[in-house]
């Protein structure tokens, strides 16, 4: 039985609505003040880097000018630095490898997500993992010993059958002479591209197998199921649903391949010049420049190796957040089975 | 077996439609022969796959040893790929159109992509053990410094045990910072927000771009430089935190994200606070998470040498204190060693190259291992801690 609450009619029953309220109190609000700090700490560590990078930087960039951009050498002694040339080969060794890694990743990312054993999958995937844990120093010493003698001939062969085209022709060396001099095509940027590109490539791969295993089953199945063959599958539904990825994860790897510096240290031998014949030996990146020059700098040029540091961190961070944008922007992730 | 036929049409009338009939066993019919399994591949199919490369390298071995002026086993692996690409197309063509064709082609093209980064993985590894395979044979690598060893020295003197103490003890000082400010900012990020979260996390996803040189570079000019301090183990830690930081961060971040939201609700509907709801719901749930987060984060400080190089200096001694002047470690070791131009040296430094792809290998196990699913199974360890319960008596 339910009974109709009795009307009162007294009036100092009267009470005032709860306070509500999200701010935190007792130990909420230290916990909150404490994780505010610590986030307000980091920012201050991770932004004070860029900061300070482009404080220390700006005199360089402020004296020099204009000229800073388009200089080739790195003479400080002299009076001349600036970051033509290094940029240039810094993108040609970039170059290189992603023109290698971008199709080994795509199909080692497809070969693990469509064509894999389904009892191979989890440990192809856990290779890849642990390819890309591979320290590049590793990868450095693999391609100074094992593959340049045979990048060499590679490049030989290249320049004796693609010669005409101009970045590929090696300023002096005739490569039908009957003794060739294997010299000439040592420790280029195309030697130094195979490095790191074996070092990107694994996280170009993770992100679009990550991608592509995301792919809606159900629109694998429609196709497989209106008589398509698994290549037609793959290039109707997998590859266009994991576009962002495949853009996605190529631009990261690339972000990584522009600032990879030890295995490019090793592997080529130091030129300022605006270099674009990249089997030919000899060039320089902004990261193996700061490697090589940090021990003998004054402080005028440590501020010259920061500025350089600073322009290599804005194009990688550039590179990067395309990459995201890219990413997050992609169907991938936004499920179609509503 | 055989299902009876239904009765002629004209027999249907009003009072047998809509009747159904059971089939009936028929006796004289075969046995039913095991359908296969629609995924395995019929004899004709495999035989195809494998009479394709078999063809293929035939035609290697014809193309390179008898046709063509094509030596070395570059040039056979290459046109053996290529021919293999062609097989395919023909095997193709002969079952179908062009789709067929493609098809395979497709396939064989994949799967060559495949094999090819596994043939680097493997002569990666494979190259490295084997040119420090004659190092790692002496126990004396493991237990040994390089101080008063000369370079062209044979392997039973000298070792890198003072590069393998400062890795540990590098990685120690990143660790020490990089967890607390790393876990402390995903949770920051994640659990408390706001707009000043979104600017921190914008920040810190900015900063997963900085190369490593430049963050050694950082640690140098404000450190050793303006500060004056000496290169050292301390130096060295801490450009690896300034790397470390943002990558171990922004996994941390992705990890806590995606705890179910329902958990949280459910800790603070039943009253919990907020603190405890972190504490006692979203870290544990994330823990497995976080720790491959955490870990693969030092996998790639432990590689990095970059940083190292320009803030530790490479000392031939033993050195345990990070405050106490310069101390070595197994990427600079490797890259030392290996600028030396010594046949024995370059030895060593693939030997310490072994190491180190051994200590990313185990830090990349342990991952993994934190990383499964919980099984419903209790730890080998714990189920013979405790005591077989007791046979229940009726």
């Amino acid at each position: 039985m339910t009974t109709l609450p009795v009307s009162d009619d007294r009036d100092d029953l009267a009470v005032d609505p709860r306070h509500i309220s999200r701010r935190a109190t007792g130990g909420d609000a230290v916990f909150e003040w404490s994780a505010r700090a610590v986030g307000a700490s980091v920012l201050l560590i991770t932004g004070g880097v860029g900061l300070f990078l482009g404080w220390q930087g700006f005199p360089t960039i402020k004296r020099y000018g204009v000229s800073f951009f388009t200089e080739e050498q790195w003479l400080p002694d002299e009076d001349r630095i600036g970051i033509a040339g290094v940029l240039v080969g810094t993108f040609s060794v970039a170059a290189v490898a992603m023109v290698i890694a971008f199709p080994l990743a795509l199909l080692t990312a497809l070969y693990i997500s469509e064509y894999a054993p389904a009892r191979l999958r989890g440990f192809l995937v856990s290779m890849i993992d642990l390819m890309a844990a591979v320290p590049s120093i590793v990868y450095g010493i693999w391609g100074f010993w094992l593959i340049m003698p045979h990048a060499a001939e590679f490049a030989r062969w290249l320049e004796s059958n693609a010669g005409w085209l101009p970045f590929l022709q090696v300023r002096g060396a005739d490569p039908d002479a009957a003794y060739w001099d294997a010299s000439r095509y040592y420790s280029s940027a195309f030697c130094a591209g195979i490095a790191v590109s074996m070092m990107v490539m694994p996280m170009a791969c993770a992100v679009m197998r990550q991608v592509f295993s995301q792919t809606p089953p159900g629109e694998k199945e429609a196709a497989l199921a209106l008589g398509a063959t698994r290549w037609g599958m793959v290039t109707s539904v997998v590859l266009p649903f994991g576009r962002g990825g495949i853009i996605g994860g190529t631009m990261l790897a690339l972000g990584r391949a522009l600032g990879e510096t030890i295995a490019v240290a090793l592997i080529l031998s130091v030129a300022f010049e605006v270099k674009w014949n990249v089997l030919e030996t000899g060039s320089a990146t902004i990261s193996s420049l700061i490697a090589n020059r940090f021990g003998e700098a004054s402080a005028s040029q440590l501020s010259a190796l920061l500025a350089a540091g600073f322009v290599l961190f804005i194009i990688t961070l550039l590179v990067n957040t395309a990459a995201a944008v890219i990413v997050n922007r992609s169907r991938s992730g936004a499920g179609t089975d509503a | 077996m055989t299902i009876e036929s239904p009765p002629a049409p004209e027999a249907t009338t009003a009072a047998t439609a809509g009747t159904t009939y059971r089939p009936v066993l028929d006796d004289d019919a075969p046995p039913p022969v095991p359908r296969s399994s629609l995924g395995r591949p019929s004899p004709e199919e495999s035989f195809l796959a494998w009479g394709t490369w078999g063809a293929a390298l035939g035609l290697a071995w014809v193309v390179t040893q008898r046709l063509l002026p094509l030596e070395g086993i570059p040039w056979f692996v290459v046109v053996f790929f290529g021919s293999g690409l062609l097989m395919s197309a023909v095997t193709g063509a002969m079952h179908g159109g062009l789709v067929e064709v493609r098809d395979r082609v497709a396939a064989s093209l994949v799967t060559g992509g495949a094999v090819v980064v596994a043939v680097a993985l493997v002569s990666t590894i494979g190259y490295v053990f084997y040119r420090g395979w004659e190092p790692l044979t002496h126990v004396n690598f493991f237990l040994d410094d390089m101080s008063g060893v000369g370079p062209a020295d044979s392997f039973d003197k000298g070792g890198v045990l003072h590069a393998i103490v400062g890795t540990i003890v590098q990685l120690a000082i990143a660790v020490a910072i990089t967890l607390p400010l790393g876990i402390g900012t995903a949770v920051f990020m994640t659990e408390v927000g706001g707009r000043f979260a979104k600017l921190v996390r914008t920040v810190v996803e900015a900063m997963t771009a900085l190369p490593s040189i430049v963050a050694g570079l950082f640690i140098y000019s404000v450190f050793i430089v303006a500060l004056g301090q000496p290169r050292s183990g301390l130096a060295a830690g801490l450009a690896l935190s300034v790397m470390m930081l943002p990558i171990i961060a922004r996994a941390a971040d992705v990890v806590l994200r995606v705890v179910p939201g329902g958990l949280r609700e459910a800790s603070l509907a039943l009253g919990a606070s907020r603190w405890r709801t972190v504490r006692h719901v979203v870290l544990p749930t994330a823990r497995p998470g976080l720790a491959t987060a955490l870990i693969l984060g030092v996998a790639r400080g432990a590689g990095e040498t970059s940083p190292v190089l320009l803030t530790s200096g490479a000392a031939a001694f033993l050195v345990a204190n990070p405050t106490d002047g310069v101390m070595n470690s197994l990427p600079l070791f490797i890259y030392t060693n290996v600028r030396s131009g010594q046949g024995t040296a370059e030895d060593r430094a693939f030997a310490a190259a072994a190491v180190l792809l051994m200590l990313v290998l185990i830090l990349f196990v342990i991952a993994r291992l934190l990383a499964r699913p919980r099984g419903t199974k209790p730890s080998l360890l714990r189920r013979l801690l405790t005591r077989r319960p007791s046979e229940v008596r009726p």
